[in-house]
């Protein structure tokens, strides 16, 4: 885990890799793009495909033009999916960031202890989610659950059935279970910021704090945009954790896009609905991709180690 | 383009059978399997197994290989299976208003020769059953299993302790809330998250208050026939109760597939639960000497005053149904006419059943019931059976997947009161015959 002793240094490439492109290299991407073609877009041309139609997952397939999307967007569920989605990705990107961020840089010093809480903080994250949404749903039960267990008061909330409560606790469990690989994000950003950046500060008279907020601060805005992108497109497509938590519920209150898209696809029969809604999921997330590269500057690739 | 897409679909599932149309018969046993899938609780899937190992031991040319799923994700399965060609040769389900989705796509048999060349199949049972199974008047499914109807059950230690007597009607229900919360007990155990153990409340309130003809309107697409006053009323009856606390604190993040709901009544946390028959089973078995000790009481549901509904009538699953898969082989096919004839409610099935607590639709099935430990349910369920004037089935089986969804969903969001029984209807009214 402590490899990074000396920072990588971006600029020209090496001669070598320079020569070996238009030669074997556009050849490696090939498994890579089959598998995408095959699981990635095929799919996709089929989801668009079947917006465009009426089928109920057992007749035939009727391609009924735009009717499915008519009863999509017209439907006010659908603004209320938006809005839970969009809520779920923003809260969940505010609390997760400043976290991740502050548990990276903690974690980027290399004494031993932190190395050991390292270990232990990576735990939530090799959980597989639907085992966690269990074992939360059995700690939170109001009558069966921690709180009733030990005969705290406090914990003996209607954790997962008041509209407010049940979504901090989505948020909250996501966050559980993600802080720990976007710290590990910004653990590696912070170790590549080199070191004589830091002794030139000191030398300047900066403290911690000033350090952190004008050296690494700055100096992670890549890894902040790496690591915001994975973040809001991931929570967009949150699916199985609140299926079991909450199943969108109470009510419709933690009902996302992706739960929705699963309920009239599957439960309700309506494919095509479904679909359009599945089309809409890709779109808002693309979307979102290209903002945050937009967000990062016009070159994402440029250094910053200019002077250092 | 279709065909493939069916298949993507099918194979984003688990491994299915072999396809059911595929593979000429070449004489070997082995290509010539039926198959079955049905559900995997206990102690119904005991009884389910076993039935077909009878039948393989006794018809070695012609054998049923089956597969147990659980509720949620065998429906989700069979659905996908259904679509892609590949469903198994018997296809286990509720009848209403998804078998009527496999008729429309041509995916099931009829049945209707088969059950007049076969009188005496037909004749055995339950001829209420039947509705379940009949589409535009054709049979499509064999009633099979056992009726379940929705059960009043309470806690008879609970009810001691608080010196109250169990309900006689929904006023009394009203005056038993108070007296339960201030013993700091729940009134009514229930599974909200679920949604269809919500919808259990309102089936008997439309019909203890309207009778069967209010919610039997919007079945037959009506035009506006949720504005039924009898509707609204019992609407508003729902909210009143949820609003005087009558439900379990949490309700609407507990699941009746984990039986936490169940648990509540038998730890004694809530005094009553509106449920399936089919609970009996499970907290004979989960709740120590709850049922054995004779602890739990049960009841059919109290009329409502001024109703105009038979406190009679009572709603559930009328039966279990076992359809034919229009894409298995012929030999498939008749295998599995032969397991209906021979082996679906037959004498030791029929034993075996009732010794699960639940009872058989075979009619005189009570005789197999005086030597049963769980005599009194049964001959409890048997009497609610019989004399019912009308036994509805639920309403999100008789509905179809889409309009049943829209249905819980608004379901679940009166229970939660956020919207009024009035946007309920508005709601419902919206969606008639889709």
């Amino acid at each position: 885990m402590s490899t990074f002793t000396t920072p990588a240094r971006r600029g020209t490439p090496p001669p070598a890799a320079r020569k070996a492109r238009g030669g074997v290299l556009p050849w490696l991407a090939v498994p890579a793009l089959v598998l995408f073609v095959a699981f990635g877009v095929i799919p996709l041309i089929g989801v668009l495909f079947l917006s465009f139609t009426s089928w109920d997952g057992l007749g035939e397939i009727q391609l009924s033009g735009l009717t499915s999307w008519r009863a999509v967007l017209g439907d006010p569920n659908l603004l209320h999916s938006l809005w839970v989605t969009l809520l779920v990705m923003v809260v969940s990107w505010a609390v997760q960031t400043p976290a991740s961020i502050l548990l990276g840089v903690f974690l980027a010093g290399r004494q031993r202890y932190r190395a050991v809480l390292a270990v232990l903080y990576f735990i939530p994250l090799l959980l597989s989610q639907a085992a966690i949404a269990i074992a939360y749903k059995a700690l939170l039960d109001p009558n069966f659950g921690l709180g009733a267990g030990l005969h705290i008061d406090l914990l003996i909330q209607d954790w997962l059935g008041e509209p407010i409560l049940a979504f901090s606790v989505v948020i909250f469990v996501v966050s559980w279970q993600f802080i720990p690989f976007h710290s590990l994000i910004y653990q590696g950003g912070v170790r590549q910021i080199p070191q004589s950046l830091y002794e030139a500060a000191e030398i300047d008279g900066a403290g911690r704090v000033r350090k952190f907020f004008s050296i690494t601060l700055p100096q992670l805005k890549y890894t902040i945009i790496t690591s915001s992108t994975l973040m809001v497109v991931g929570s967009l497509t949150f699916f199985d954790l609140i299926f079991v938590l909450t199943a969108g519920g109470p009510a419709d209150a933690t009902r996302v896009l992706a739960l929705d898209m699963y309920k009239r696809g599957f439960q309700a029969s309506q494919m095509g609905p479904a679909s359009a809604i599945a089309v809409i999921l890709v779109l808002v997330g693309l979307a979102l991709a290209l903002l945050l590269r937009r967000l990062g500057g016009r070159d994402a690739n440029a250094s910053q180690m200019e002077g250092a | 383009m279709g065909i493939p897409l069916g298949a993507a679909l099918a194979a984003c599932g688990t491994s299915g059978p072999t396809p059911a149309g595929g593979g000429a018969s070449s004489g070997g046993t082995a290509n010539n399997k039926a198959t079955y899938w049905f559900l995997s609780v206990q102690p119904q899937e005991g009884v389910r197994t076993r039935a077909v190992e009878r039948f393989n031991k006794a018809n070695p040319n012609g054998q049923i290989a089956f597969t147990a799923l659980q509720n949620d994700a065998y429906k989700t399965k069979i659905k996908t299976s259904i679509g892609a060609g590949q469903a198994p040769t018997i296809i286990w389900g509720w009848g209403g208003g998804t078998l009527r989705t496999y008729v429309q796509a041509g995916q099931v048999e009829d049945l209707t020769p088969w059950f007049e060349q076969n009188p005496a199949v037909k004749d055995r049972l339950f001829a209420s059953s039947f509705g379940a199974a009949t589409i535009d008047g054709k049979i499509y499914a064999m009633p099979a299993e056992t009726m379940q109807p929705i059960v009043l059950y309470y806690n008879k230690k609970v009810f001691d302790q608080v010196g109250v007597k169990p309900p006689e009607s929904w006023a009394d229900i009203m005056a038993l809330v108070p007296k339960f919360n201030a013993a700091g007990i729940a009134p009514f155990s229930l599974g909200g998250q679920s949604r269809w153990t919500n919808m259990m409340w309102l089936e008997f309130l439309f019909d203890r208050i309207g009778g069967p003809e209010v919610f039997q309107a919007v079945f037959d697409a009506k035009k506006d026939a949720w504005s039924n006053p009898a509707a609204l009323d019992a609407l508003t009856k729902l909210q009143e109760l949820v609003k005087a606390n009558g439900f379990i604190k949490g309700f609407s993040s507990i699941t009746a597939d984990s039986n936490a709901d169940q648990a509540l009544l038998y730890t004694g946390k809530a005094a009553m639960m509106l449920h399936g028959g089919w609970t009996y089973g499970s907290m004979k078995t989960d709740g120590g000497d709850f049922v054995s000790g004779g602890h739990l009481g049960y009841m059919n549901f109290p009329p409502v005053d001024g109703g105009k509904g038979d406190p009679s009538n009572t709603v559930g699953n009328p039966g279990q149904y076992l359809s034919i898969s229009s894409k298995a082989t012929p030999e498939q096919k008749e295998i599995a006419k032969k397991f209906f004839a021979t082996a679906v409610l037959n004498d030791e099935d029929v034993k075996e059943w009732a010794g699960t607590g639940a009872v058989p639709i075979v009619n005189g099935a009570d005789s197999a019931f005086a030597t049963s430990e769980d005599a009194d349910f049964l001959k409890f369920v048997y009497g609610i059976a019989s004399n019912a004037k009308t036994f509805a089935q639920s309403w999100d089986q008789a509905l179809s997947p889409a309009a049943a969804e829209v249905l819980l969903d608004n379901i679940a969001k009166l229970f939660q009161l956020s919207i009024t029984p009035q946007e309920f209807v508005t709601n419902m009214n919206a969606v008639i015959g889709s």
